[in-house]
């Protein structure tokens, strides 16, 4: 009896029962489903990120507290011990070679008028910030030098919080509370859209000097250096390295390029991508137990089936190949549904968020869903094949 | 000779209990035989029905089917045998529910390896031998009890096997049914199939050409 024999009558045992096949096929192609979905927000999320760093030009460096991707991990949380003077340092020691810009972040409430923005990001920069991160704006200047070394309390603002604080109305020169402190608006910044739901619009840049005056803040979140020469920026780094060592303990910071950041996104995302991809390969095991245990019923309901098939001919591998074929062909088919449906689903999310399908998930959880078929339909098709055909004639 | 038993014997063995179901069965069956054995139940009728379809081997004795002895053929061995020699029938007519009068009758010809074209014609041709060609489609739920015994006996012949094998098969049909079955069987057996056929009941078996009596495990004579 050949392959494609089995096959076709699987499929009619499978039509034969409808509803319970589709049950049965349900907990796989749930488990294919999420792991396509997990692994496609995953991917978009890591294409987002790149997509966002690339944009910020190759010849920047990041300097941010404690230590990434070295030999000794931090076993926990680490006093972050960067501060503004060691901005300071690297702008004079760095002068002539590259910029220098310190930042620090602090999420606040905005207020205009009756109008709240809760949870803005406020970021405290210096005058150079645009011209390192190169980011333009829509409306307005940015502040400058004498404002930012005096600590202005003048903002400018993202997209988003525009909207939320406006509408429509105009906002320059407008007052608004930032954490109770009223600032004014001086320009608007053009949108960067958002990273899986954080919108990145949502934010206000105030100088540097307002901001750690207002939170009291004197550990920097980051300090962005920009080479001046794209050629350089190894040589920027090593010397940045250098320089923040005379004070601070290795552990205590990493100076990053473009590339390393990208490779640690990756690193992260990758991670985040196998555990995701295993909690759902958790619920194809799950399904795989489920069609298993259809399996076994229905290899006990059938007994008198297999009785009859013995006596008139099969052969036990007949019988064996038949209810294991039954089992691949449910969890394949399950398989392709999932898969429509992953895909299906991520189409509907990539409208939110940045998604994307890799061919090798699709790959990963249907070839992973067709093993646990084979996996789970072994024992009961041993199981049919082993029946004795007087007994299973004789099965009420 | 279509069948030949010599010195037959059949013991089970539950632990140390042991039942002989047959004891020293010789046993003669000729083409275009139509035989009836008769026994009440527990007499070993089925045992020997078992045996004769090569789904029980015997404890001791030889068995020769068609001129070949049976003792050392395997499970694949005796499934083909079955396949090709041997055409059942049974009580309960064991068809396929939810499957139609014409896959029911083509199933046997799947292991034999018969191409899926020429099933469905070996399988119409079949139904219209015992006169079901008007219900092809049929699902046995919509089919009367004679009529689902009609399509299994299709099912027998649909291998154009040596021996047609029945089981009690009037034994769930009222007797003008029976009576139908029967007369299936006679042309059947006119046409130049081999018929064996068990049953406890004196007026089917009057039917056959020939009848021998089982009491206990042994035929009478």
């Amino acid at each position: 009896m050949d392959i494609l024999e089995i096959t076709s009558s699987a499929f009619k045992a499978i039509l034969a029962n409808k509803l319970r096949s589709f049950l049965t096929m349900l907990g796989i192609v749930i488990g294919v489903m999420s792991v396509i979905l997990l692994i496609s927000m995953v991917t978009g999320l890591q294409t987002f990120i790149t997509a966002q760093i690339q944009g910020l030009g190759s010849n920047l460096l990041f300097v941010i507290p404690g230590r990434i991707g070295g030999a000794r991990s931090p076993g926990g949380v680490q006093a972050n011990r960067l501060i503004y003077s060691d901005a300071v340092n690297l702008r004079s020691k760095l002068a002539g070679e590259a910029d220098v810009s310190a930042a620090i972040q602090r999420n606040a409430t905005l207020k205009f008028g009756n109008k709240n923005d809760k949870g803005a990001a406020v970021f405290g920069v210096e005058s150079n910030y645009p011209k390192i991160i190169s980011i333009k704006l829509t409306q307005g200047r940015f502040f400058n030098s004498s404002e930012q070394q005096s600590a202005r309390k003048v903002a400018v603002i993202g997209q988003s919080a525009k909207t939320t604080l406006f509408g429509e109305g105009t906002s320059l020169n407008q007052i608004i509370d930032v954490a109770a402190i009223k600032y004014k608006v001086i320009g608007v910044l053009e949108p960067r859209g958002s990273i899986f739901g954080i919108d990145q619009d949502n934010s206000i840049y105030v100088p540097f000097q307002t901001a750690q005056r207002q939170f009291g803040i004197d550990r920097l979140n980051t300090i962005y250096i920009s080479a001046n020469d794209s050629d350089e920026v190894k040589i920027v780094q090593d010397k940045a390295t250098a320089i923040l060592k005379r004070r601070l303990s290795e552990d205590e910071f990493t100076v990053q390029s473009q590339e390393q950041a990208l490779s640690t996104i990756s690193q992260i995302t990758g991670v985040l991508s196998l555990a995701l991809g295993g909690i759902a390969a958790i619920s194809l095991i799950v399904g795989g137990i489920g069609i298993m245990n259809i399996m076994l019923v229905s290899v006990t309901e059938r007994t008198r089936e297999i009785g009859l098939r013995k006596a008139v001919g099969a052969k036990p591998s007949d019988i064996r190949n038949q209810f294991l074929i039954e089992a691949i062909t449910l969890s394949g088919l399950g398989g392709i549904i999932g898969i429509v449906l992953g895909f299906g689903i991520s189409l509907i999310i990539g409208r939110f968020f940045t998604t994307t399908v890799p061919w090798w998930s699709v790959l990963l959880s249907f070839g992973f869903s067709a093993i646990v078929g084979i996996i789970f339909g072994v024992a009961p098709a041993i199981r049919a094949a082993k029946l004795d055909p007087i007994t299973a004639l004789r099965y009420e | 000779m279509l069948v030949k038993f010599s010195k037959v014997n059949k013991v089970y063995s539950t632990g140390d209990v042991k039942f002989q179901a047959l004891s020293n069965i010789n046993l003669e069956v000729k083409k275009e035989e139509f035989l009836a054995i008769i026994g009440s139940s527990g007499s070993g009728k089925s045992t020997l029905m078992n045996i004769i379809g090569l789904l029980d081997k015997p404890t001791s004795g030889s068995y020769e089917l068609d001129g070949q002895n049976t003792a050392h053929l395997n499970e694949n061995h005796l499934a083909e045998i079955r396949n090709k020699k041997i055409g059942f029938i049974f009580q309960s007519f064991n068809l396929l529910p939810r499957t139609s009068a014409l896959d029911n009758v083509a199933m046997p010809l799947i292991y034999a390896g018969v191409p899926e074209k020429d099933r469905q014609e070996r399988a119409k041709k079949a139904l219209e031998q015992v006169g079901l060609s008007d219900k092809l489609l049929s699902h046995p739920n919509q089919l009367s009890g004679g009529q689902q015994q009609r399509v299994a006996i299709a099912r027998a012949l649909v291998n154009e096997p040596e021996i047609i094998l029945a089981d009690e098969p009037t034994g769930n049909l009222d007797s003008k049914s029976g009576d139908e079955i029967m007369h299936i069987f006679q042309k059947l057996n006119k046409e130049g199939k081999t018929i064996i056929m068990i049953t406890h009941e004196v007026d089917i078996a009057r039917h056959a050409k020939k009848t021998v009596r089982i009491k206990d495990g042994e035929i009478m004579k």
